[in-house]
């Protein structure tokens, strides 16, 4: 469902992705790892155009979102994206959070959006928050909210862009369960993370990327008990 | 020699109803300078070149030039050019709205700035139009934090209101020039119009502190 043909991607002078091939079928739960600077946080924000690509393709249920005259609006109402530092809206209440896309981008009424939102809520573990701001609420909290922010759209695909990088280590877990048990729902999910762990257990793939180019492309158990290029050999090293 | 407040009493009714005059001058034009602020913010912040210059342009000239010069410019200078008599107070509302509009452009663009980027781009990643992410996310957020920075343009235009006595405006500041006038006297109207403008800006302070609070909720 999703292709991506000769992703390139520069900053000025600094090329982050210099070519990246792969394709990810409906419901495949890939997670992308790679060390700092390999550009795995660019690629990903290419596939929902928060970043334009330089050169290449990324086609989507066969549009090619990079093309001019592609509604882009239309594309990201179906790939949903959480991001590492949650981006919750301040000012808006959890519930309010949740539905205000389905509101105003999918023209729901408030009813039938608040009722999916406490669903989505409950799904996540947060039924008795939805009145609070999100001020008050933990960073796992706040992270898990913004899953069900991005469940609201009803979207084929979601984005996870280090969901628990900027999480105390005990709030890692929760955020992580609710991760896994969507990926049992048929979503696909494209997840750039640092935890070997999550991406073990609950990943169909492994993308490794380094230097801007996908290095290995295999299934975990492959990946992380015998990977095939010393770059991954050595990134494994310190990370486990 | 000494004041003598008393011969001002019969008087006083006369001073306070410039307040209605003050007032109908910085409200209306504090909502002038508010709304084409705005404008003007998205306008500095628009990829769109030419709409970036006419902002930038526009606030040059009028953070430029003084006040009450804007204001003689314009009360002199329409019926010149258009034949068209203006009210002294419309041109008094016209000039301290377009000033306003320049100085709140420059506070409302920062505030738009100081919003995290992560809101546009979750916005965004929902679909959100840049137009309603600007209104109902970006904007939301940038006014409860300048908030106070509005407040004091709003003491500051109350106060710099006076300068409409020189196009004989009938505001607080005229009436007590003209009770001095009267009297040969013009301490004590002084005084007593300065109490008002104080008491204005106090009412407002005190306005303003009470629904900074109730903003203040989400945090």
């Amino acid at each position: 469902m999703i292709n991506v043909e000769n992703l390139h991607k520069s900053y000025g002078s600094l090329q982050v992705l210099k070519g990246i091939n792969t394709q990810v079928k409906k419901g495949e739960v890939v997670t992308i790892i790679g060390p700092s600077g390999s550009g795995k946080s660019t690629f990903l924000r290419c596939i929902n155009l928060l970043e334009v690509p330089t050169e290449g393709k990324v086609i989507i249920d066969g549009t090619d979102i990079t093309a001019k005259n592609t509604n882009i609006k239309k594309i990201r109402e179906n790939v949903g994206m959480v991001f590492q530092h949650f981006h919750l809206f301040p000012h808006k209440t959890v519930l309010q959070n949740v539905t205000y896309a389905p509101i105003k981008v999918k023209g729901l009424s408030k009813g039938e959006a608040e009722k999916m939102g406490k669903e989505l809520l409950a799904k996540v573990g947060l039924a008795d928050k939805e009145a609070v701001y999100p001020s008050r609420l933990s960073g796992g909290q706040k992270q898990r909210v913004a899953i069900a922010r991005a469940l609201a759209m009803n979207p084929e695909v979601i984005l996870f862009d280090e969901p628990t990088s900027a999480l105390d280590p005990e709030m890692v877990k929760e955020v992580l369960e609710v991760m896994k048990s969507l990926a049992n729902t048929g979503i696909t999910m494209l997840i750039v993370t640092h935890e070997m762990g999550f991406a073990r257990e609950a990943a169909n793939r492994v993308l490794f990327l380094d230097g801007g180019v996908v290095v290995e492309d295999a299934p975990p158990a492959e990946f992380f008990t015998n990977p095939k290029t010393e770059r991954a050999k050595e990134f494994l090293e310190k990370m486990l | 020699m000494g004041l003598d407040f008393q011969q001002f009493i019969p008087s006083l009714p006369y001073l306070l109803k410039g307040v209605t005059v003050t007032l109908q001058i910085v409200i209306v034009a504090g909502i002038i300078g508010f709304v084409l602020g705005i404008i003007l913010s998205i306008f500095k912040l628009s990829k769109i070149p030419v709409l970036s210059w006419i902002a930038a342009i526009y606030t040059s000239v009028f953070r430029g030039t003084p006040l009450v010069l804007q204001l003689m410019i314009i009360y002199f200078g329409v019926p010149q050019l258009t034949g068209i008599q203006i009210e002294p107070s419309v041109a008094a509302i016209l000039s301290f709205g377009l000033n306003s509009a320049a100085y709140i452009s420059e506070i409302i663009r920062a505030g738009i700035l100081a919003v995290d980027r992560g809101q546009k781009e979750a916005a965004m990643a929902l679909g959100v139009s840049p137009r309603q992410a600007m209104f109902d996310l970006i904007l939301p957020q940038a006014l409860k934090n300048i908030f106070p920075a509005l407040i004091n343009e709003a003491v500051s235009l109350t106060k710099e209101s006076a300068v409409v006595t020189v196009i004989g405006v009938t505001d607080i500041m005229r009436r007590a020039y003209i009770m001095g006038g009267e009297k040969y006297a013009y301490l004590e109207p002084m005084i007593l119009a300065g109490l008002i403008y104080y008491v204005l800006v106090m009412i407002l302070t005190t306005l303003a502190k009470a629904v900074e609070r109730r903003m203040r909720r989400s945090d």
